[in-house]
């Protein structure tokens, strides 16, 4: 069986399995999406440099049932990231969400299924915004996970609360018999001046395949504070797509940073639409990558209305045949004045195999706004590395300094100690390059 | 201590050292004086083991060990030290952090353990007081966003934090007011001991009312092509290098 075939069966048994279901509509609407758009390939503009169609060639097993499950606590132990005695934990196990590995500390935090969520209070929320990312994903990948939202969360930050524990979310495939696709889907509501900060992580378990296909839909009420790491740390086993669509709806500050320090295929969509006047959004990447691996950050800044300010730093150090691409994008619409946006994108290649595709792309319909872009790929920087050896710095020690050196600006986005500590020594011992 | 032979080096097929010999003894201070595109610089960064340049005659001894044959980091744990024409902005590093590597692979290299955090920091305070240099300006980025005094006197900071047996100074003055240029010398001078040499590099005799040199040599085309004392180097001042020019000739 074709995995499109296989993923229409699956498709109809959830919908039969569910018939009161509240998104049933939505996952119908995102399954003939699905069906007529397909999993994008590289003749799609968005997709040129990232190949994921072959992936759907192989035998992925696809659950849809949460009792097929064989999942203990303990399994999770050797990936719990530091700080998670302090930490609310929301775990993902093959893309569904499971309340009894979870560990919720904080009251300001309320977690429970979309599907509850449709019904009780929240479904004005959950109708504005879940699905939101379609508008700026027409590709089959994003309508893939729509269609099959079962299990995904909803996190709700509640007005005027500052979530005081942090709130790591693990998105966990278990491969250890079979190839794994998950779908890990949530949609997280930041309440009218709340603030929050999430650190996300990616865990394969096993030696098979394992895809993720990840969306979370993030809404940030007026005078709300979004903190949002992405660490990306895992096997090379592992198929990312990550898409994180940010939803500004009110005068707010988002902070994202992108970490991808490992794993096979990596492809993030960060979009932050900033739907109010005097929205700030601070987009922030490092990618580091040695081997195979690839590695691509798709990025969208959507200026909605004016007075919006978004600084977007990306940096790159590509080893081995490691390839990475780096597309920005900036829409600046008509009524958006005084818009800032800055957005520079930085390359070390260290190696005559490795190569980046960079992007910037910038549409600006407005008449008085301040853009700015730049991208450079280069190598390390000889005359730096002959000062620090004239120094009596050995040449792999020149270089590991010289390499933090230029990922330091995006480490110091990171606004938590902990996990900038964390982060740090990630990075660092990756770029012991003697 | 340092003993150059019929020196020759180049860059790319053309030759820019065609013959240099000095020696150097403990406790000297030497200054090549010459007009630009002389090959001092060169002559600099040969020593230091800059890769660009390629050596194509000659010998080069330091303490007696082959100095060609060493990698730059290993010349600069033999005790060679270069404070550069045009130091590097490094975004990203820190002075402190620079200085703190240098030190222990330096110690390394000499078989000794690492300097502990205590120790480090207390050389630290007293070298910064030798060159007027404070805390704020060692946390941050090496040489990033510094004045070109600044850059200077954090050359001499590293010179005294790495205590060399050789030091060449590649136009330290250049671009420094006379303020900076009596800072600089001033850190040089205390460095001076009855066992370390100093080897100035530098297009006006300015600097040498500061840093007073025991024996002072003119570079023209790639050699050497006077040497004498203190008094050259006024001589030259007054004459202009046209006098050297015209003498050859």
């Amino acid at each position: 069986m074709d995995t499109i075939t296989y993923f229409k069966e699956r498709f109809e048994q959830l919908q039969e399995a569910q018939l009161d279901s509240r998104l049933r509509s939505l996952r119908d609407d995102a399954f003939n999406e699905f069906e007529q758009t397909g999993i994008p390939t590289v003749k799609h503009e968005e997709w040129k440099y990232t190949r994921i169609n072959d992936f759907f060639g192989k035998d992925y097993h696809f659950t849809t049932d949460l009792k097929e499950l064989q999942f203990r606590a303990a399994e999770l132990q050797p990936f719990l990231l530091p700080g998670h005695e302090d930490a609310n934990s929301i775990v993902f196990i093959n893309g569904h969400y499971h309340a009894e590995h979870s560990v919720l500390r904080s009251e300001e935090l309320e977690v429970i299924s979309l599907e509850t969520a449709a019904h009780n209070q929240y479904a004005p929320v959950v109708e504005a915004h879940l699905g939101h990312s379609a508008d700026y994903h027409r590709d089959g990948i994003n309508a893939l996970n729509t269609a099959f939202i079962q299990e995904g969360v909803f996190i709700h930050i509640q007005k005027g609360k500052t979530v005081n524990h942090p709130v790591y979310i693990y998105n966990v495939t278990d491969a250890r018999s079979g190839n794994i696709f998950a779908q890990p889907r949530a949609l997280v509501h930041v309440g009218e001046n709340a603030q929050v900060e999430i650190l996300e992580t990616f865990v394969t378990m096993g030696a098979d395949e394992s895809f993720t296909n990840q969306v979370f839909e993030i809404a940030v009420e007026e005078d709300a504070v979004l903190h949002l790491y992405k660490i990306q740390n895992d096997a090379a086993n592992s198929t990312i797509v990550s898409t994180t669509h940010v939803h500004q709806v009110g005068k707010s500050v988002a902070n994202v940073v992108t970490i991808s320090l490992s794993g096979g295929l990596v492809r993030n969509n960060l979009n932050m639409v900033m739907s109010a006047p005097y929205c700030e959004a601070n987009l922030s990447g490092l990618y580091l990558q040695n081997g195979h691996t690839h590695v691509d950050n798709h990025t969208v800044v959507d200026n909605r209305q004016p007075n919006c300010l978004s600084n977007e730093l990306y940096k790159g150090i590509m080893n081995g045949h490691s390839t990475g691409v780096f597309n920005g994008k900036i829409f600046v619409r008509q009524i958006a004045q005084k818009t800032n946006a800055y957005q520079t994108n930085k390359n070390i290649l260290l190696s005559e195999n490795a190569a980046v595709n960079t992007k910037p792309q910038l549409e600006i319909f407005a008449d008085d706004v301040k853009c700015s872009h730049g991208c450079t790929v280069g190598r390390l920087d000889e005359e730096a590395l002959f000062y620090l050896k004239a120094r009596g710095i050995s040449d792999a020690t020149a270089r590991s300094l010289l390499l933090h050196g230029f990922a330091l600006d995006v480490l110091e986005k990171i606004g938590s100690e902990d996990v900038r500590q964390y982060v740090n020594a990630l990075v660092t011992a990756s770029l012991k390059l003697g | 201590m340092l003993s150059i032979k019929d020196l020759r080096a180049g860059i790319e097929d053309r030759e820019i050292l065609k013959g240099i010999n000095l020696n150097i003894k403990p406790g000297e201070v030497h200054a090549i004086m010459g007009p630009n595109g002389s090959g001092k610089s060169t002559l600099a960064s040969v020593l230091a083991g800059k890769e660009d340049y390629e050596v194509t005659g000659g010998s080069v001894t330091f303490e007696g060990k082959d100095l060609l044959e060493l990698a730059p980091e290993e010349r600069a744990g033999e005790g060679i030290f270069l404070s550069f024409q045009y130091p590097v902005e490094i975004p990203g590093l820190s002075t402190t952090n620079f200085m703190k590597t240098a030190v222990n692979e330096i110690r390394k290299y000499r078989g000794q353990d690492e300097l502990d955090a205590v120790s480090f920091l207390k050389k630290m305070k007293e070298k910064m007081a030798l060159v007027e240099i404070d805390q704020s300006m060692l946390s941050r980025s090496l040489n990033e966003g510094f004045s070109g005094g600044e850059k200077k006197r954090n050359e001499i900071f590293q010179m005294a934090m790495l205590e060399p047996k050789l030091a060449i100074l590649d136009e330290t003055d250049s671009g420094l007011d006379i303020d900076a240029i009596r800072i600089v010398a001033n850190g040089v001078n205390k460095l001076r001991t009855p066992e370390n040499g100093i080897l100035v590099i530098t297009h006006y005799q300015r600097l040498l009312d500061y840093i007073i040199p025991d024996f002072v040599h003119v570079l023209y085309n790639g050699r050497i092509v006077k040497s004498g004392t203190k008094e050259l180097a006024y001589e030259l001042e007054e004459r202009g290098y046209d006098f050297i020019k015209n003498e050859l000739v």
